[in-house]
């Protein structure tokens, strides 16, 4: 959505050159959102809706707490609420904020056929430069998470930009600002780590032993990252992806079919060049046309003619 | 129209305005396409106005090929069947490359060369046409699950190689062998090419036993 410095960029979208990253140091970032401690009063998305200058349309009341009930061109984050029965019988209301993952390893970044239109700073975040976008929705298909969505009215690709445009004047993200519960924290990725471990002792004292950090290392990591209670089961808080990775379908699109492809077009086209310079055109003769014009004039019938040799 | 008095139609004029309603919307789709493929290909964008143009009408032009795809499937789907003799062409084709047609048993209407890259276009232009719609964003973003689309973009893409390589030589035949890119663009050809490529469709037109809508059966 907004654009740091493109000195900034470590990884560009359909860029077959390496982007510069001029600058000599960035700390990389990251978000860390501690479910435990989620009580799910979206504060975090009316402040997103807010700084972003996000309307989403009104909708009608689906039955569930989340309002609306998925991420749109509009709702870059939203909170998601599931119903779990623990081992005990109990019930526990997982709620997870779910959005962009940011990752180190950016599946949309590798999809995306457009130049520039989607970059990652040296800082980690994963950002749409919308001008660029051409809205194929090739980001759509490489997301591990499926997050982006394409506005109907731009036909361009949205989501949550972990608000580049503030933390690159030393602010935290909007949704980090308003969390009442210091659920969302924002810092250096190897700080909101520490930070989670503390929690993680904590929440093991207090019986959820299975607690743990979010930051899969099939995507390389994220930058967005989750102390869930059940580390174990990811898939527990709405369909967050146990083993999230970029697609093999994806990857063997995006990978050896590109150069193999226009190698084997380049192929054909040089081998038809050699023929031509070797073989050379298949030219008709006169003595063709003598024998064809004969076979007109006599009605010719294929097995007198075709005795002759040519 | 500059024609020899023993010129022999071989594309009719429905023919050739379907033929290259085919030809044009295959070269804007090849350009788009390749544009949207591979980054050192975008500036292809640039001949349909940009980037969301380029999207945009890539799929529309594709849906026209269908259509007129279709109507060459009509024309010419019968003189395209495959038969004995397009073994035995087959078995000679290095003479064929070589430009030896002495050796090179006589053939029909067409070639089996030309027949296949008939019968790959009849199914490689549906299989475009079916698994571009489901990557159509506009239309169909939410018509299926992503995994399908997911395939759906690879199966378009290797499909599109595909084509692109047998429209290569496709192109590339009518090139090689003189006087045929004049028989798509003003219809005829002389005895002598017809004699010299496609003897026994000579012979059937010769003893007045050819019908275009019937296969070439020698009796």
């Amino acid at each position: 959505m907004s654009d740091l410095q493109s000195q900034d960029y470590v990884r560009r979208s359909a860029s077959t050159l390496t982007p510069p990253s001029a600058r000599s140091h960035e700390d990389q970032v990251a978000k860390l959102i501690d479910v435990s401690r989620c009580i799910g009063c979206k504060a975090c998305q009316s402040a997103c809706m807010e700084w972003n200058d996000l309307r989403p349309e009104i909708g009608y009341f689906e039955g569930s707490y989340e309002n609306p009930m998925d991420l749109g061109p509009s709702v870059w984050t939203l909170m998601k609420f599931a119903e779990h029965e623990n081992e005990q019988g109990n019930l526990e209301w997982l709620i997870r904020k779910d959005g962009c993952m940011h990752c180190e390893d950016p599946g949309c970044l590798k999809a995306c056929p457009a130049p520039g239109a989607i970059v990652q700073y040296a800082n980690g975040i994963v950002d749409f430069i919308s001008d660029k976008c051409i809205g194929c929705g090739y980001c759509v298909k490489g997301c591990p998470f499926d997050i982006p969505r394409i506005s109907k009215t731009d036909h361009k690709s949205y989501k949550c930009t972990l608000c580049s445009d503030r933390v690159s004047v030393g602010l935290e993200p909007a949704c980090v600002k308003a969390c009442p519960t210091g659920a969302i924290m924002f810092g250096a990725k190897t700080d909101m780590q520490r930070q989670a471990q503390d929690r993680i002792v904590d929440l093991k004292s207090r019986g959820f032993d299975k607690a743990g950090l979010y930051d899969p290392p099939e995507v390389g990591g994220t930058h967005v990252m989750y102390v869930l209670h059940h580390a174990d089961r990811p898939s527990l808080y709405s369909g967050l992806p146990d083993k999230p990775r970029i697609s093999p379908v994806v990857g063997a699109w995006k990978g050896v079919l590109k150069p193999l492809a226009l190698a084997g077009i380049a192929l054909a086209v040089v081998a038809g060049f050699f023929h031509r310079i070797t073989a050379g055109p298949n030219e008709v003769t006169a003595e063709d046309e003598a024998r064809g014009e004969r076979v007109l004039r006599e009605g010719g019938d294929g097995e007198t003619v075709s005795e002759e040799s040519p | 129209m500059n024609r020899p008095d023993n010129a022999i139609t071989r594309y009719t004029t429905v023919n050739r305005i379907n033929h290259w309603i085919t030809a044009a919307c295959f070269v804007l789709l090849v350009l788009s396409g390749l544009s949207m493929f591979h980054p050192m290909l975008f500036f292809l964008s640039g001949l349909f106005g940009g980037g969301q143009w380029t999207r945009a009408v890539h799929p529309w032009i594709g849906s026209v090929l269908l259509l007129s795809y279709l109507g060459l499937i009509v024309q010419f789907w019968r003189e395209n069947l495959i038969h004995g003799d397009d073994i035995a062409w087959l078995k000679s084709i290095r003479r064929v490359l070589a430009n030896q047609e002495a050796g090179v048993p006589p053939v029909g209407r067409n070639n089996a060369g030309q027949k296949l890259v008939f019968w790959s276009m009849a199914l490689l232009i549906p299989v475009l046409f079916f698994s571009g719609l489901l990557i159509w964003e506009v239309y169909f973003g939410a018509a299926t699950p992503i995994p399908v689309q997911r395939v759906a973009v690879l199966v378009h893409s290797l499909a599109a190689i595909v084509a692109i390589i047998v429209w290569i030589v496709h192109v590339y035949a009518a090139l090689w062998i003189r006087h045929s890119v004049r028989a798509m663009t003003q219809g005829y050809v002389t005895p002598g090419w017809a004699w010299r490529h496609h003897r026994k469709w000579l012979w059937a037109l010769a003893s007045g036993r050819h019908d275009r809508h019937a296969p070439e059966e020698r009796p």
